[in-house]
């Protein structure tokens, strides 16, 4: 017993001594050992790193579903690639950092607009207005008051509502200390079928200008055309319609009902509408380069006894009472060129609209309200622009605008401004330090109203900051 | 029984009846473009580099369409016509994120599907995957275009392509699941490719561990982070400002002290502040393809990184 326990003992200690000698003497043994360690290593190796797949594919698939119920079903073995292994492993949540938690966390974008003018004109005398138009005596027309004035200040404020809806507001602070609504609009987000709605206050989708706010213009003041047949911009209270056609051209429809909150509408207390609005806008490239938009809308607008002021050869202005209907057709287009589609460094923009005002309807004298009905009248005007803005280096513009209007024949000839084309040129050198700033030197030859034509001259500076301001077309 | 009209009414009805024609009109039309059945998930890449991406994910399953050029400055796009159009018939969207498409993504999404929307599988930002640079410590435009989310040029580091690829690979499966085993067999095999590709990249890049170099944009923070150049000085004087001859001047004079060896720009950007520096100091100018198709060699994304060490790898040699 005692021999078979020291035996075993013996050949514990010794054995691993043999197993070395005896792999030591024939040295293909201990390659094999080698080789087989080896085999084990890489196929633990291999086996890790499927696993660490596995693993990856299950988190990518965990952070997806995370983002969005129901989670797919995943074929897991197709990922379990043997050798493949990125070296920086994939995170599987996206990594933005966590919003801060506090009640101002779902505050709404914010943005501020601010601007100034200083405006020097050659005529002392003669009023705003448009000769042989008539227009509100309160619309915002010609191109501003002499001297430094402070110009709009625009409170904007977006963001979404709920899953279905986004909401925003643009308020506008005058100089002269007032205040008022822009827009105010909410609009649907998960319609679907390229269709939204927008219910508020919002400006019209009519022409290319008059979507544009009056910061985002290329010039200081908006064409004759805009303030003589339009009131400078139509924006309205209601509901628009839009419908994004599913086709690789770009194509959008409207449609817009609403109050119509001013000129040409007369902000009427009515059942229904008072003014609506068809518009259809397509466009699309050629080549990398240029880029284009073309449009046709129409705008009704209804008026019951609507004051309207008109600047006659003299300079006394006469006032009458209008009720009945404006319809305006505009024909819109912008053509634009950079480099490779790299507007960076420069670019071309060439702009140009027509407009047809038909105002149908009758027109009274105020000092008659109690007159005899006047009889129904038609008169028709037009107006035009065509404007290009060149950048001929990064944060310089120079640009050219060109425009004239034809009055209606019946108030020409009512106003005793026969023959009289107003017209217009303006040339405009802006300077871009960066997207948020801008400084514009604007010199203009005005003939649009009777008499020696007008010189303007207008600094003016614009701003914005607070939210980042989108590129619109 | 009978119906009275008034006068008024009659004057009316060829106005309702024009309305109701045109809205007769775009019903049909909403049913006659009713978008066809297809069979290939629609991708839209706000970058070249992402549409590439997608591409060699998607294979045959996908149909990519990229919504600007290498030659594009990614932050001044405007949201024009044709891209309105392709956003609104899209499936999914890869674009960068970290505010890069800030200026013109929300207006393409206006108008875009819900699945589409921030938050939706369909909305795929690449930097959202990625950990990034350069993130401000302090908001304030006085510092220049920066991005509160950090630097979000991180197609510049192969490294975070391959962690962008993970993730996008995982979304194509989850918005696709019919074909999810072809885009986790692309993806294995992208990966592969893409990991022996790392480490022959790293082996040719090690001459460029150290060096010193000026770029014009802050466009390349990740691609120094991954092969250890060192950024010792930046030609806009902010981000998004255009160089400014005072500012190339005191440029100029920091480089005495500390010297570089090359500078860097963008295919897209203009090369003028970069050869102006050069002619000063004679340091080769390097212009880096910076997305796929910003050069001839930068036809794919290996071919990206192949041209890219291949450019820097030739200005280093130079004495």
């Amino acid at each position: 017993m005692h021999k078979l326990v020291t035996t075993a003992l013996m050949w514990a200690v010794i054995a691993p001594w043999a197993t070395i000698s005896v792999a030591a003497e024939p040295d293909a043994a201990l390659q094999q050992l080698r080789q087989d360690m080896a085999a084990l290593r890489a196929d633990y190796e291999a086996r890790l790193q499927r696993l660490e797949q596995r693993l990856q594919a299950a988190e990518a698939v965990r952070a997806a579903s995370v983002l969005s119920a129901p989670a797919p079903v995943l074929a897991l073995p197709a990922m379990t690639a043997p050798t493949s292994a990125v070296s920086a492993p994939a995170p599987a949540l996206p990594l933005s950092a966590a919003p801060p938690l506090n009640a101002n966390a779902f505050n709404p974008a914010m943005s501020l607009i601010l601007s100034g003018t200083y405006l020097h004109r050659s005529r002392l005398k003669g009023s705003a207005g448009v000769s042989g138009f008539r227009l509100p005596a309160d619309a915002d027309i010609g191109p501003g008051e002499r001297g430094f004035n402070l110009g709009e200040t625009e409170l904007g404020l977006a963001a979404s509502v709920d899953p279905a809806w986004r909401g925003a507001t643009s308020l506008a602070l005058h100089g002269d200390n007032s205040v008022s609504v822009e827009e105010a609009w909410v609009q649907t987000t998960a319609l679907g079928g390229g269709v939204s709605i927008k219910l508020g206050r919002a400006l019209s989708g009519i022409g290319t200008l008059n979507a544009q706010h009056a910061h985002t213009w290329d010039f200081i003041d908006n064409p004759l055309a805009y303030q003589a047949l339009l009131g400078t911009q139509v924006r309205d209270d209601g509901l628009q319609l839009r419908w994004l056609a599913p086709l690789d051209q770009y194509l959008e429809l409207g449609a817009e009902l609403g109050r119509g909150l001013g000129f040409p509408a007369g902000n009427n207390s009515r059942n229904g509408a008072g003014q609506w609005a068809l518009m259809g806008h397509t466009g699309g490239d050629v080549g990398d380069s240029h880029s284009w938009r073309a449009g046709l809308s129409v705008l009704n607008a209804r008026a019951a006894d609507l004051a309207l002021q008109a600047q006659g050869a003299s300079d006394s202005s006469v006032i009458d009472s209008f009720t009945g209907r404006t319809r305006v057709w505009v024909v819109d287009a912008v053509w634009k060129w950079a480099p490779n589609g790299n507007a960076t460094r420069t670019n071309f923009k060439l702009q140009g609209e027509w407009l047809r005002s038909t105002r149908q309807g009758r027109l009274t004298a105020s000092e008659a309200a109690d007159g005899p009905t006047a009889p129904t009248t038609t008169a028709a005007a037009t107006g035009w622009y065509l404007q290009g803005i060149y950048q001929f280096m990064p944060g310089w513009r120079v640009g050219l605008r060109s425009e004239r209007l034809v009055p209606a024949a019946f108030d020409a000839a009512a106003l005793g401004v026969g023959g009289l084309r107003p017209s217009k040129q303006t040339l405009v050198l802006e300077h871009n330090a960066s997207e948020f700033s801008r400084l514009r030197l604007q010199i203009a030859q005005d003939r649009s109203r009777w008499g020696a034509a007008e010189t303007q001259i207008g600094l003016q500076y614009q701003m914005s900051l607070g939210a980042h301001a989108a590129h619109g077309f | 029984m009978s119906f009275k009209l008034s006068p008024r009414r009659w004057r009316d009805a060829p106005t309702s009846m024009a309305a109701i024609a045109v809205i007769a009109a775009i019903a049909a039309l909403m049913v006659l473009l009713a978008p066809p059945a297809q069979a290939a998930l629609r991708v839209l890449a706000c970058e070249p580099e992402w549409g590439a991406l997608a591409q060699v994910l998607g294979g045959a399953a996908v149909e990519v369409s990229v919504a600007t050029n290498a030659l594009q400055d990614p932050h001044q796009i405007q949201a024009k016509p044709s891209l309105i159009a392709r956003t609104r018939n899209a499936d999914l969207l890869v674009c960068t994120g970290a505010e890069l498409e800030i200026g013109w993504l929300p207006l393409l999404l206006q108008a875009a599907p819900a699945k589409l929307q921030p938050g939706q599988p369909g909305h795929f930002m690449a930097a959202d995957f990625v950990r990034k640079l350069d993130v401000p410590g302090q908001l304030d435009r006085a510092q220049g275009d920066v991005h509160a989310a950090g630097n979000p040029h991180i197609q510049t580091d192969p490294r975070r392509i391959a962690q962008v690829a993970a993730a996008l690979s995982a979304r194509l499966q989850q918005i696709d699941p019919a074909q999810a085993a072809v885009y986790a067999k692309a993806h294995a095999e992208f990966a592969q490719r893409w990991q022996q590709a790392l480490l022959k990249w790293s082996a040719q890049a090690a001459p460029l561990k150290g060096l010193p170099v000026v770029s014009q944009h802050k466009a390349f923070v990740y691609l120094f982070d991954w092969l250890g150049l060192v950024e010792v000085a930046v030609l806009e004087p902010k981000p998004g400002v255009e160089p400014s001859a005072s500012h190339l001047q005191s440029v100029l004079a920091g480089l005495k002290a500390t010297p570089a060896r090359m500078v860097l720009h963008a295919a897209y950007q203009d090369g003028r502040p970069a050869e102006w520096l050069s002619r000063q100091t004679g340091l080769p100018v390097v212009k880096l393809p910076f997305t796929v198709g910003g050069s001839d060699g930068a036809k794919d994304l290996f071919g990206l990184f192949d041209d890219t060490l291949a450019r820097l790898l030739a200005a280093a040699a130079k004495p």
